[in-house]
């Protein structure tokens, strides 16, 4: 028989399970939360503490060739941030990309227990697993772009939808992939002849293809393969004036179907040029409120250093010019790109500190909790580490006033955030940051703390200063284990891959391996992963097709 | 991991056991095509490989190291706890080699450094290390090799040979691979080298610019200055006409992609990471007019693996100092080079590389006057001299795992042949159990920390 806990006394957040507050008793049974415990238990005293599931992070980017490409072209992040080894765990470095142990150990100390890699390249993936497997504690997951993919693109020019399906089934199967990434779709493919796309209708270089054809295909795949999750998607022209008419675009183009735009802060952007840099968040959150179908996180941008790394290889070559920053550029054959460029927010500069504001209108003017969350799409807009402090902002209507003092003065005439009374609270901060993201996932066992559910747990101290009370859990549990006692590691455990099962809708055309091998340098064979390389995954199946 | 997989092959009445899809550990082009014939549980013939990745696998039996311990004959057992004792004791140990390994066994090496507070480096440290200072300095833009058969129309080859060391690479990738938008193979591309004298790759080239030596720095300075519209009042830069740069220039900024591969005739000349910091700030700055990418011929065997898993482990690629109890990252210090010549190691163990051989012999010597312990397939001048020598499974033939290829995509080895002794991996797992058994006082091995780790 296994392990039998239980939390007594503590404020319960389980907005999933309509509670908000109330004192509540926990008991876990072998890893899950139970109705009674069957034997005697050890006993977690919540008094006066505040209980609530395990953070999820929908968007992040901790593990990826480009993830690590990161790690060895910036030495100078790492240096000031040595992690060392303690009893059972290895050391590492810190800094806005963490090696890999030390990403397990910073995510737990701050009560998340779940968290999803962004954007992988299919052909990389072998290796984000096994950065993955050297990420401790967490479960994760990882999604894989497909929104440029030669071979995808190729079928939508012959018109043949049903083989894209089978193919992107094919490719999550083969790739253990939790779902579909799109990034700049029909840009990075433009990029390889140093090209972009500056809308939806523009054709892409010899595909004769548009981004919004892109778009229609591979949302109608997604739901005809009843993914837990919707299409993930990081729209064309992030970070360039005036993309708000874009990003509104896009999302009228997939008008009904379920849709993640990711990263929103960095496509609300108003302005004809630098000059003229402004904010259209209210336009994008009166969007998205009026549209259930939408789900977003925000990529809040955070003062200081920060790295960025995306598949969007164009925005990083403008990113280079405008910064004069060092510049990494890996174009992946057959599927998609990858540029990375440190970057520092400043709260001086009226750009920066124009984002920062934008970011956070969006949190305040979007009404439904369960349609935005937490972001700060690490490390573009800065590392994860700083969720306390934007919970802070987010909660907190005094400690934003202060902050408005000190940031750039564009802010006040710019931006309607010094108008914004809004106060998160506490169960909305519980849903933007573990339910919501959960259920936009299709976690059905994790962001809630009902029956059943995975018993992945935080329990954080009281505290009025809620920068504070979010960066110093008291317990952190996972999978009913305890793994942070008085805010302190006290051992590290292996945390799971999170993989999704399509249904099956056929096998590739014999033809497949040919054409395969004509586009990339492997073999066929070689590309796909065996499931027992990966020694600790659970299998999430796909539901019915909507 | 890929020894559960191990042979799915077929076999034919003969009882030869054909092994398909088999990649080559040799070097960093990594062709997975190759497709071995096993008879008898020996190797019998390889198709598809080159000459050197052929022999590598024909003459997997030959020259195998032997188990001992100061020259005497001993059991693998024997050996680990000799090693153990060595690792347990030594205050400021070295951990060296690891190019001709498989993913799983580097990994084992961080580990055993994090535990001991070892310095690890390898190969790297002593081929492209340059390349990758010149990378955290400015960056690069570059590509996977697919990328350049699909689409490269200029390809430079300057200061590496290809057509020996790397000898697949222009039929698979770079010259008369065809490819997406190169259809015709050779004929859709115009290939240029540029070395210090005519090598094997120079026949393969439609064009040879041959520069006088250690003027890289130079040459491409000079490029890029007249690339910025610079008028150079000069009429020859690095023994070559400038009218000849010229030219040069015209052809890159015209082709539609261009790549411009680099080898140690970059990294290991006068301005070693200078020059590539040079090269790879014109190539960026290329791209205003085109689109124009390059990358370094890396790879003998995993060494571009080695330092993925070290930067995902540390956070730094190479030369890793864990002394303190975390990773440490300073080239000139915790390079190996260094650290022998200046005597400052008292123990070393060397894992699938042979750096008695490579080393100029004063940096050899200090590491022959220290307790040194070799973990190798093959006997090398380093087995001969080693205190503790520790024979192996040799990687991508006898044990099975992950390598990359030049360009940091990953790719499965198979075990195709079984053999007598330990992967590198097995091995280094027993040093570390013994070792953390010797530091919890002889209470036996605590809780491995990190399961994932292994």
């Amino acid at each position: 028989m296994g392990r039998s806990l239980k939390i007594v006394g503590g404020d319960v957040y389980d907005p999933a399970n309509g509670i908000s507050g109330a004192v509540k008793e926990i008991c876990i049974q072998d890893g899950k939360i139970v109705e009674s415990c069957k034997g005697p238990a050890e006993v977690i005293d919540a008094t006066n503490l505040v209980v609530m599931p395990g953070g999820v992070d929908i968007h992040t980017h901790i593990a990826s060739p480009a993830v690590n490409a990161a790690r060895a072209f910036r030495p100078e992040d790492h240096r000031h941030e040595p992690v060392p080894k303690k009893p059972g765990m290895r050391s590492g470095v810190g800094g806005t990309v963490p090696s890999t142990f030390a990403t397990g150990y910073l995510y737990t100390k701050m009560g998340y227990t779940t968290v999803m890699d962004a954007a992988n390249a299919p052909i990389g993936v072998r290796h984000t697993h096994e950065e993955l497997i050297d990420i401790p504690i967490v479960d994760k997951g990882l999604y894989i772009l497909m929104g440029n993919n030669e071979l995808i693109l190729k079928y939508l020019k012959a018109g043949e939808m049903e083989k894209i399906k089978r193919y992107v089934a094919w490719l999550l199967k083969s790739l253990k992939g939790y779902g579909i990434k799109l990034v700049n779709p029909g840009g990075v493919e433009q990029w390889k002849y140093g090209k972009d796309v500056e809308g939806l209708d523009d054709r892409i270089y010899y595909w004769d293809v548009t981004a919004r054809q892109i778009l229609k295909a591979l949302s109608w795949v997604n739901e005809s393969l009843g993914l837990p999750h919707p299409i993930h998607l990081h729209a064309n022209r992030l970070g360039i004036p005036n993309n708000y008419l874009t990003t509104l675009d896009t999302m009228r183009t997939l008008e009904g179907s379920r849709l993640h735009m990711a990263h929103i802060q960095f496509h609300s952007y108003g302005g004809e040029n630098w000059g003229g840099f402004c904010s259209k968040a209210a336009e994008v959150a009166e969007y998205i409120n009026a549209h259930p179908n939408i789900t977003t996180d925000i990529g809040q941008v955070v003062f200081g250093d920060a790295t960025t790394i995306t598949a969007d290889g164009p925005w990083q070559y403008r990113l280079y010019k405008l910064s004069k920053n060092k510049w990494y550029n890996l174009d992946v054959e057959v599927e998609t790109g990858c540029g990375i460029v440190p970057y520092t927010y400043r709260e001086k500069n009226y750009v920066n500190a124009i984002q920062w504001a934008i970011g956070l209108e969006l949190f305040l003017l979007i009404r439904d909790p369960w349609r935005v969350f937490l972001s700060t799409d690490h490390p573009n807009g800065g590392p994860f580490i700083f969720y306390p402090w934007v919970i802070k902002l987010l909660m907190d209507k005094a400690f934003r006033a202060e902050m408005l003092k000190r940031v750039h003065k564009r802010v006040l005439s710019d931006t309607t955030l010094p108008n914004l009374d809004r106060e998160y609270t506490l169960s909305e901060i519980a849903i933007i940051t573990r339910a919501g993201p959960a259920r936009a996932l299709g976690l059905t066992h994790k962001g809630h703390l009902g029956v059943g559910a995975d018993a992945d747990i935080t329990i954080y101290p009281k505290d009025s200063d809620r920068e504070q009370m979010f960066e110093h859990p008291i317990y952190v549990l996972k999978d009913g284990e305890i793994v942070l006692r008085e805010g302190e590691l006290v051992g590290s455990r292996d945390g799971k891959l999170l993989f999704v099962v399509p249904p099956d809708v056929g096998e590739m055309d014999p033809e497949f391996k040919t054409e395969f091998e004509n586009f990339y340098t492997i073999e066929y064979e070689n590309f796909p992963i065996d499931a027992e390389d990966i020694p600790n995954r659970e299998a999430i199946p796909a539901g019915a097709s909507r | 991991m890929a020894e559960a997989a191990a042979v799915k092959g077929v076999k034919d009445a003969k009882d030869v056991t054909v092994v398909e899809g088999v990649t080559c550990p040799f070097c960093g082009v990594c062709c997975d095509d190759l497709e071995v014939h096993v008879v008898d549980g020996k190797i019998k013939d390889v198709k598809n490989a080159c000459v050197l990745g052929k022999d590598t696998f024909m003459h997997h039996l030959e020259g195998w190291a032997k188990p001992t311990i100061k020259g005497k004959p001993a059991t693998i057992d024997e050996c680990i706890d000799a090693a153990a004792e060595i690792l347990a004791k030594a205050k400021y140990p070295l951990i060296y080699g690891l190019d001709s390994t498989e993913l799983n066994a580097q990994r084992k090496a961080i580990e055993l450094a994090d535990l001991i507070g070892a310095n690890i480096d390898h190969t790297s440290s002593v081929c492209h290390a340059p390349s990758l200072q010149a990378v955290q300095t400015v960056g690069i833009s570059s590509c996977t090799v697919g990328e350049v058969k699909n689409r490269a129309d200029l390809v430079i080859f300057w200061g590496c040979n290809p057509a020996e060391a790397h000898p697949r690479h222009a039929s698979r990738y770079s010259v008369t691979a065809k490819g997406l938008f190169t259809t015709k193979g050779k004929k859709d591309r115009m290939v240029i080298n540029v070395d210090v004298r005519p090598t094997p790759t120079t026949r393969m080239a439609d064009a040879f610019i041959q520069i006088k030596p250690n003027s890289d720095y130079e040459v491409f300075s000079a490029l890029r200055a007249m690339l910025r519209g610079h008028e150079l009042d000069c009429v020859e830069v690095g023994g070559v006409a400038i009218d000849e740069w010229k030219t040069l220039l015209e052809k890159m900024k015209s082709s539609k992609f261009g790549i411009l591969y680099w080898g140690m005739g970059l990294t290991m000349s006068r301005g070693k990471y200078l020059n590539v910091v040079a090269l790879l700030t014109l190539i960026q700055e290329l791209n205003r007019c085109t689109k124009f990418l390059s990358a370094p011929m890396r790879g003998h065997g995993n060494v571009v693996g080695m330092a993925q898993v070290l930067s995902w482990q540390t956070g730094y690629p190479f030369a890793v100092n864990m002394s303190r109890g975390y990773p440490r990252f300073n080239p000139g210090e915790y390079s190996v080079a260094d650290l022998l010549a200046n005597k400052e190691v008292d123990a070393a163990l060397i894992v699938a590389g042979d750096a008695i051989g490579n080393f100029p012999a004063k940096t050899a010597e200090h590491l022959q006057s220290i307790p040194m312990i070799a973990i190798d397939p093959k006997e090398s001048e380093t087995t001969k001299v080693a205190t503790v020598v520790i024979p192996t499974a040799q990687a991508g033939i006898a044990a099975g795992g992950m390598l990359y290829r030049m360009d940091h995509i990953p790719l499965v080895m198979k075990k195709v042949v079984d053999s007598p002794y330990p992967s590198d991996r097995e091995v280094l797992d027993r040093i570390i159990a013994k070792v953390s058994a010797m530091k919890n006082g002889g209470k036996g091995a605590p809780k491995p920390a990190v399961k994932g780790g292994g």
